[in-house]
């Protein structure tokens, strides 16, 4: 107990001076004039928004990925103090003296630094020696891309970061799967493991790649495991155990956190609650919340309703009817109803109050103690401001003639007869008894005569419309869709009899009190598939690139350019290091498919031990490679370069390994071996040169004149802005 | 009828069972625990036994594939209309009859046995396909649908012999080939002139010869190995050509075969040229043997579809000219462009069609009002344009002048024949694109100013610096703001009559939208040439028709509120397809699948990854299985194992497919998920049978098992088969109706 008394405590500390060094030129290169250009370059203005909502707790729905990398942008401000308030709406506008640039930048530059020692760490955990290490160490320290994109507030620094952190864990708990199984370090690196992946996977979807991956080797690793005959049943399953709880269930703990903090952070309504549901906007501060505080709950006869369509696209919008009609004929020679218009108009408005009403009264207000409207009751709509009937007939639709036209029905006295029976279906009910509740419940609209469903068609009338989106009567109406579904939004229960007190009714805003919460995994579930399924629609950029122009580097990308000067900065790699990167994975494949054809037919040298050694760091570097750059083959967004850099890390770590096979099995003699050297000394000096030659674009900090400029401009394909004076 | 049919199937299928089940075991087992699994087994079956069992199986085989074309052909006329798709390959076999040329998404195979099923029975390709519902009257149709019945009655025969050599077990082949009668949906696509049931076939076919020269693979070289692996080879490329669907039986071959490849590899006692010898067949049979009847395919496509028709516009202008009765066959016209040539310039990617100019001008408010500037897809004098040095005004056509060609990087300028203005763009948003520039007509009778010079530049450099008409693909860039003319595609507004936006893009990327070809072109002062010389040769035919499919199935992208199907649908039977009428005095037909086979075959998937991966794990921790287990359990692993990879590949490819898909989709997967199922639940009942003591008993739970899953499926299909069949009367929802009380989902609409 007490035994430090009796021995002395001893601190024994080793450090790796090599890793020491080279965290320190990693910091240095990548934090030298950090805050330089003070400026927005490039798509600092798209992530600078959302730090701004951040710092002002508002709520943004953002589709290109999950919320950790911008909660972790966003802590950057918040410890450099960052009210908010800047517009970002121009790449090249200035920063005002409240934004904290430098640390607005420093968890990215941090991230791209640390990229560098663990780089080396990765090496020496495969086994491979400190000089390969070392190697792809300094590899990754003069690779001009990951430094561009390191020192910006983008996020791809960081999502490498965690892909490397999530191998470099998952090598040191394998390595020390063999002499201390559940030991404290091999539970912290296996969790460590699992967090990391779940980072990664947290700051951009892609890195559910390396995830795969790792989860991949990992399954190969047990699946070994589990053969072997000298554990125990029980021992196995504890092994077995034990990695699915770090490796599936942490990851899925940790992501659901990111969004219970995003959450918790982001309370206030913003200019994104539009495409949420009305519950979740309810939920929000202001905006839904306050005009929605205090309204009865329960939808009763006589109530006044605004109906919202649950389908945001392609606006949010609300059931909406005004005094004009449909043109008799229409330009394509179809006749209409004649009838009243009935639109789905995307801005709040008087004309959107409809009034529930009991088909078998003709009371327009709430009887006390009210009658609430259930699930298969059969209602009428009446539009407040015209007292006409909602209905639908057989008559073709504007814009999609197989459906049927809806409107608000004027009594022309001919012989197309009223038919403005409508049956309640609660979509998301949990009886058949179920109450219509505000905001809740998601209502489709059938009516009884043709058994059509109320529906947003998604298409905008002509000028005769005002242009509003056209609703229809949709017959062949099959299984569940957003379109055809309606909250209630808006609702107070209407307590005037006369038309002209109920429109004074109608224009007063609603209130009374009643607070509604949404839980967290309700909340989250509706803004995850919101993220996944919100689409971005212009899919043109001028520096928009195809992967296969990012193996041979044959595009760049502008980041900025110094207002008056020519400095400027570019998204441009490092020559050297990307094509014998590229060589490198087509020597390891070569190599590797070389031996394993030998080993088929057991005429292999190749020692036991160093081919585990180069399978193991081919399936982490070669595959990671492969995982995170083919799969975008397969996707139809725009893609861009920086999209190729997590798969260019590890390619990069490849490099050390195939040289230092070469060095050891493919080298027969002293003097090959010394030549060999020698070889790749002179080719880092050039990858060295390669680098300084091109670090005024990367760090942007010296203005070249034209002819330098145009000098750099190695490839047709690069984009260099030289100026015209 | 079916049910009673179903009754004297099985009760004439147990006898054989018994006696198998002793060499059934011994032959999957490994060798030295084969004579300890007979010995266990219930019945050795004397040496003399083995012809009766031998006949047996044939009498079965002939009993399977009769009522496999029984249930096919039975009320195969029905309805007398045109339904679903028939209406594409109908019309698209009746425009083989009729050698006129047409466009479609898929390779041209199956289309042309359609076409020659319906020229051989005596359909004369006049009836028009327009719509589903039309009456086929006196129209010969029954040659076709038979044609495709019959390829959809041989799945079942397939699947059987396929089970068969996997398992080597009767009754699971049985079970297979009971699940495939049985099933509606199988049923329903096979009795119409569609695609799937050619593409079934070739895949079915394509298995069968895999499993039969993987079963031949202890006598290579032999005459049956040679056979079943050309066989192989030739069913593939009939099913890559029928539909690009093929690719995944392909990959699974393919698989299959590097695999086995591999095993010849490691196998030390075999000599490297054998393996060479090995890997020179396969290569023979599986790649240069499909890959030349595939393209063997196009040239009889190509021969056969001479005359000019519907698909013309979607190809390229030297495509064209191949086509008797297109304006551009067996015209003649000057090589190469010359200033003052008329011309019409055409957009190199598909349906964009010429560069148009008329007398009305951009309205009010979008960009510059001057004249438009569209592309329109028909041809018009509109179309034509005179391309002139950028500073002379100076006649070119003057015969004092010479002949001046233009090249690559001339800078011209392009003036609209009737108007007399000349093709112009400016720093004014596009009308549509707003990223663009606008792109007008504009001068008065030539004189414009300097936003009227384009430099024109030739991609491929093939044909050297001069224009070659139809073949040169060329870009005008802007002069003045360096931007590149080209089509967005978008539909312009009425004002804009409908025609198509052209724009001027700012993105210097090569893309399709901003190439261009000449293709009309007219100059008196050089000699015309005949097109023949410029038509494209073969090869260069296979793959712009490639292309051209390659696009027009991406371009089938689903509208914004369409509902469409997602693959996960498919496997649990969300939701069908109506062939057939809506309303309830229609003769309804709808395309669903027997719901009890598939949702045994969705068991059967859960089931097998559960005992496969309870039994890999229990070989991995070096557990001793007796020596009958084991050799199910291989049945298990691998026959089970190819089945379950050729319903994985033709499954999940679709989860990342961005195009329109539809439940007939899934219906490739589904043969290999039911031979599975009857693979599974075979072995699985002999292994409780293994677990039980008293070996009468054990064949009994067995061969109950088995009986009472073939009676399910048969009285299922007993309740469901109106829907194959047709039905006529009230909707399910009324107490009347044929399908009254068996709409189980609410997403069936029938």
């Amino acid at each position: 107990m007490l035994g430090f008394l009796q021995r002395p405590v001893v601190v024994t500390a080793d450090v790796n001076l090599n890793v020491v060094a080279l965290t320190a030129v990693g910091l240095l290169s990548r934090l030298w004039r950090l805050a330089y250009p003070r400026a927005v370059v490039f798509d600092e203005v798209y992530y600078g928004q959302y730090i701004s909502f951040y710092m002002k707790r508002v709520f943004f729905l953002d589709g290109s990925g999950p919320p950790f990398g911008h909660m972790l942008l966003a802590l950057g401000g918040y410890l450099g103090g960052f009210d908010g308030n800047f517009l970002w709406n121009r790449i090249g506008a200035e920063y005002s003296s409240n934004v904290p640039v430098w640390s607005l930048r420093l968890l990215p530059a941090l991230a791209g630094a640390l990229s560098v020692p663990m780089a080396y760490q990765i090496l020496w955990e495969l086994r491979f020696s400190h000089c390969a290490a070392m190697g792809a160490a300094l590899l990754m320290l003069i690779e001009n891309a990951l430094i561009t994109q390191a020192r910006l507030m983008l996020l791809e620094s960081l999502l490498i970061f965690f892909n490397l952190l999530a191998v470099l864990s998952y090598l040191k708990f394998s390595n020390s799967q063999k002499h201390r199984p559940f030991s404290p370090s091999w539970w912290l690196w296996l969790t460590l493991t699992g967090v990391a992946c779940s980072c990664a996977v947290g700051i951009k979807y892609m890195g559910i790649f390396t995830y795969l991956l790792v989860l991949g080797v990992a399954a190969v690793h047990t699946w070994h495991l589990i053969g072997d005959q000298a554990l125990s049943n029980v021992c196995v399953l504890c092994h077995v155990l034990a990695r699915a709880v770090a490796l599936l269930v942490v990851p899925a703990v940790t992501y659901l956190l990111f969004f219970y903090v995003h959450l918790t952070l982001l309370c206030r309504s913003g200019p994104h609650d539009q495409i949420m549901s009305s519950a979740f906007q309810a939920s929000l501060e202001g905006g839904l919340a306050r005009i929605t505080q205090g309204q009865p709950l329960e939808v009763a006869y006589g109530s006044q309703v605004t109906l919202k369509s649950a389908s945001g696209k392609p606006v949010p919008c609300w059931l909406h009817s005004h005094p004009s009609t449909y043109p008799l004929s229409y330009e394509n020679g179809r006749g209409s109803s004649h009838q009243q218009q009935v639109t789905c108009y995307p801005f709040k408005d008087v004309n959107n109050w409809w009034i529930v009403k009991d088909p078998g009264r003709h009371q327009l207000e709430v009887s006390n103690p009210p009658r609430p409207v259930r699930h298969g009751d059969v209602v009428q709509l009446v539009h407040g401001m015209t007292s006409r009937l909602l209905n639908t007939h057989d008559v073709a639709a504007p814009l999609n003639p197989h459906a049927q036209e809806v409107s608000c029905y004027i009594d022309y006295n001919i012989s197309m007869p009223a038919q403005s029976l409508w049956r309640l279906d609660i979509a998301n009910r949990e009886s058949d008894a179920e109450i219509w509740k505000t905001i809740l419940s998601e209502v489709r609209l059938v009516h009884l005569n043709t058994s059509a469903i109320l529906k947003l068609s998604g298409a905008h009338l002509p000028d005769w419309g005002f242009r509003q989106l056209e609703v229809v009567g949709e017959k062949l109406s099959r299984g569940y869709h957003e379109s055809a579904v309606w909250t209630v939004e808006e609702h107070r229960y209407g307590r005037s009899q006369e038309q002209r007190e109920r429109e004074l009714e109608l224009h007063s805003p609603t209130h009374v009190d009643v607070s509604r919460n949404l839980s967290f995994m309700a909340r989250f579930s509706e803004l995850q598939w919101r993220m996944l399924t919100v689409r971005s629609d212009d899919s043109e950029h001028k520096y928009s690139s195809t992967p296969l122009d990012w193996v041979t580097l044959d595009t760049n990308i502008a980041y900025w350019l110094h207002p008056r000067t020519s400095a400027q900065i570019h998204l441009l790699g490092n020559v050297v290091i990307w094509a014998s990167a590229g060589l490198a994975t087509a020597l390891y494949v070569l190599l590797f498919c070389w031996y394993l054809l030998c080993r088929r037919r057991r005429v292999c040298e190749l020692p036991e031990d160093s081919w585990l050694r180069w399978v193991l760091a081919g399936a982490l570097c070669a595959g990671g490679w492969a995982a995170n750059y083919f799969p975008f083959f397969l996707m139809e967004k725009t893609l861009f370069l920086y999209h190729y850099l997590p798969a260019l890390t590890f390619q990069i770590l490849l490099l050390p390994v195939v040289l230092q096979h070469i060095g050891e099995h493919l080298c027969r003699s002293q003097l090959h071996r010394s030549l060999f050297g020698a070889l790749v000394v002179a080719w880092y000096s050039a990858a060295c040169h390669v680098f300084n030659m091109l670090r005024p674009l990367t760090y942007g900090d010296k203005s070249l004149s034209p002819s330098d400029l145009q000098a750099l401009r190695w490839k047709e394909s690069w984009d260099i802005l030289i100026r015209k004076h | 009828m079916p049910s009673a049919v179903c009754e004297g199937l099985a009760g004439s299928e147990l006898r054989p069972r018994r006696g198998r089940c002793g060499p059934q075991a011994a032959r999957a087992a490994v060798p030295e625990e084969a004579a300890e699994a007979a010995a266990q087994s219930p019945k050795r079956p004397a040496p003399g036994s083995r012809p009766s069992e031998a006949a047996c199986r044939w009498v079965l085989l002939a009993l399977v594939t009769l009522l496999a074309f029984a249930t096919r052909f039975y009320r195969l006329d029905q309805p007398p209309h045109v339904c679903w798709d028939e209406t594409h390959f109908g019309k698209m076999g009746s425009y083989y009859i009729n050698r006129t040329f047409f466009f479609d998404v898929h390779p041209p195979l199956g289309k042309m046995l359609i076409g020659l099923a319906g020229y051989l029975s005596g359909y004369d390709g006049t009836f028009m396909f327009q719509k589903p519902g039309d009456r086929y009257e006196h129209h010969n149709y029954m040659g076709m649908r038979g044609f495709c019945a019959f390829l959809g009655s041989l799945l079942i025969p397939f699947a059987y012999l396929t089970v068969l050599e996997l398992s080597k077990s009767l009754p699971a082949a049985l079970l297979s080939a009971a699940l495939l009668t049985f099933d509606t949906g199988c049923l329903t696509l096979s009795q119409y002139i569609l695609l799937d049931p050619i593409l079934m076939f070739f895949i079915m076919a394509a298995m069968l010869s895999m499993v039969k020269y993987n079963s031949c693979a202890d006598r290579p070289f032999s005459a049956p190995w040679w056979f079943w692996l050309s066989l192989t080879g030739i069913n593939l490329a009939g099913a890559i050509g029928v539909k690009f669907v093929g690719l995944f039986i392909i990959l699974h071959v393919g698989w299959n075969t590097v695999s086995d490849l591999w095993h010849l590899f490691g196998d030390l006692s075999l000599s490297l040229v054998t393996v060479g010898k090995h890997l020179t067949a396969r290569i023979l049979c599986l790649i240069v043997l499909p890959l030349a009847l595939y393209t063997a395919i196009y040239a009889v496509h190509f021969a056969v579809l001479s005359q000019s028709g519907p698909g013309d516009g979607f190809f390229s202008s030297a495509f064209q000219a191949r086509l008797s009765g297109n304006s551009l066959h067996n015209a003649s016209i000057p090589e190469y462009l010359a200033f003052g040539s008329v011309i019409t310039v055409k957009n190199l990617r598909m349906a964009i069609g010429y560069l148009h100019s008329h007398r009305h001008l951009y309205p009010e408010g979008i960009g510059a009002r001057q004249q438009q500037v569209t592309t329109y897809l028909h041809k018009d004098y509109n179309n034509l344009w005179i391309i002139k040095k950028q500073n002379t005004d100076s006649d070119p056509l003057d015969p004092s002048f010479p002949v001046e060609f233009v090249r690559h990087g001339d800078i011209i300028r392009l003036e609209h024949k009737e108007t007399s203005r000349n093709l112009h763009s400016h720093y004014h948003e596009a009308p549509l694109t707003r990223k663009h520039y606008q792109v007008t007509g504009y001068g008065i009778n030539g004189t414009g100013d300097s936003n009227d010079f384009w430099r024109i530049e030739v991609i491929n450099r093939k044909f050297g610096n001069r224009i070659k008409v139809l073949r040169s693909r060329i870009r005008f860039i802007h002069l003045v703001t360096g931007c590149v003319l080209g089509s967005s595609g978008k539909v312009l507004p009425k004002w804009g009559w409908e025609q198509l936006e052209v724009t001027c893009t700012p993105y210097l990327k090569e893309t399709l939208n901003s190439i261009w070809n000449v293709e009309d072109h007219i100059n008196p002062k050089l000699p015309n040439i005949s097109l023949d010389v410029l038509q494209p040769s073969f090869p260069e035919i296979l793959l712009e028709s490639h292309m051209v499919m390659i696009r027009g199935n991406n371009g089938l992208k689903p509208k914004d509120n369409e509902f469409t199907s997602k693959p996960w649908h498919w496997p649990i039977n969300y939701q069908g397809l109506r062939f057939s009428g809506i309303n309830d005095t229609d003769f309804r037909v709808y395309l669903l699948g027997n719901p009890m086979v598939w949702w045994l075959n969705l068991l059967s998937i859960a089931l097998y990854l559960l005992s496969g991966s309870v039994i890999a794990v229990a070989v991995q921790r070096g557990a001793h299985l007796p020596g009958e287990v084991e050799g199910l359990a291989q049945v298990l692993l691998r026959g089970g194992g190819q089945l379950l990879l050729g319903w994985a590949l033709h499954y999940f490819p679709f989860f990342l497919m961005g195009r329109v898909l539809y439940f007939h989709h899934y219906f490739p997967a589904m043969l290999f998920s039911s031979m599975l199922t009857g693979i599974l639940w075979d072995t699985l009942l002999r292994l409780c049978a293994c677990g039980l003591a008293a070996s009468s008993l054990a064949s009994r739970v067995h061969m109950g098992g088995v009986l009472s899953l073939l009676l399910g499926t048969a009285y299922s299909f007993y309740l469901f088969h109106p829907l194959a069949y047709g039905m006529v009367g009230p909707l399910a929802q009324d107490p009347q109706s044929p399908m009254a009380g068996l709409r189980w989902l609410e997403s069936w609409d029938f």
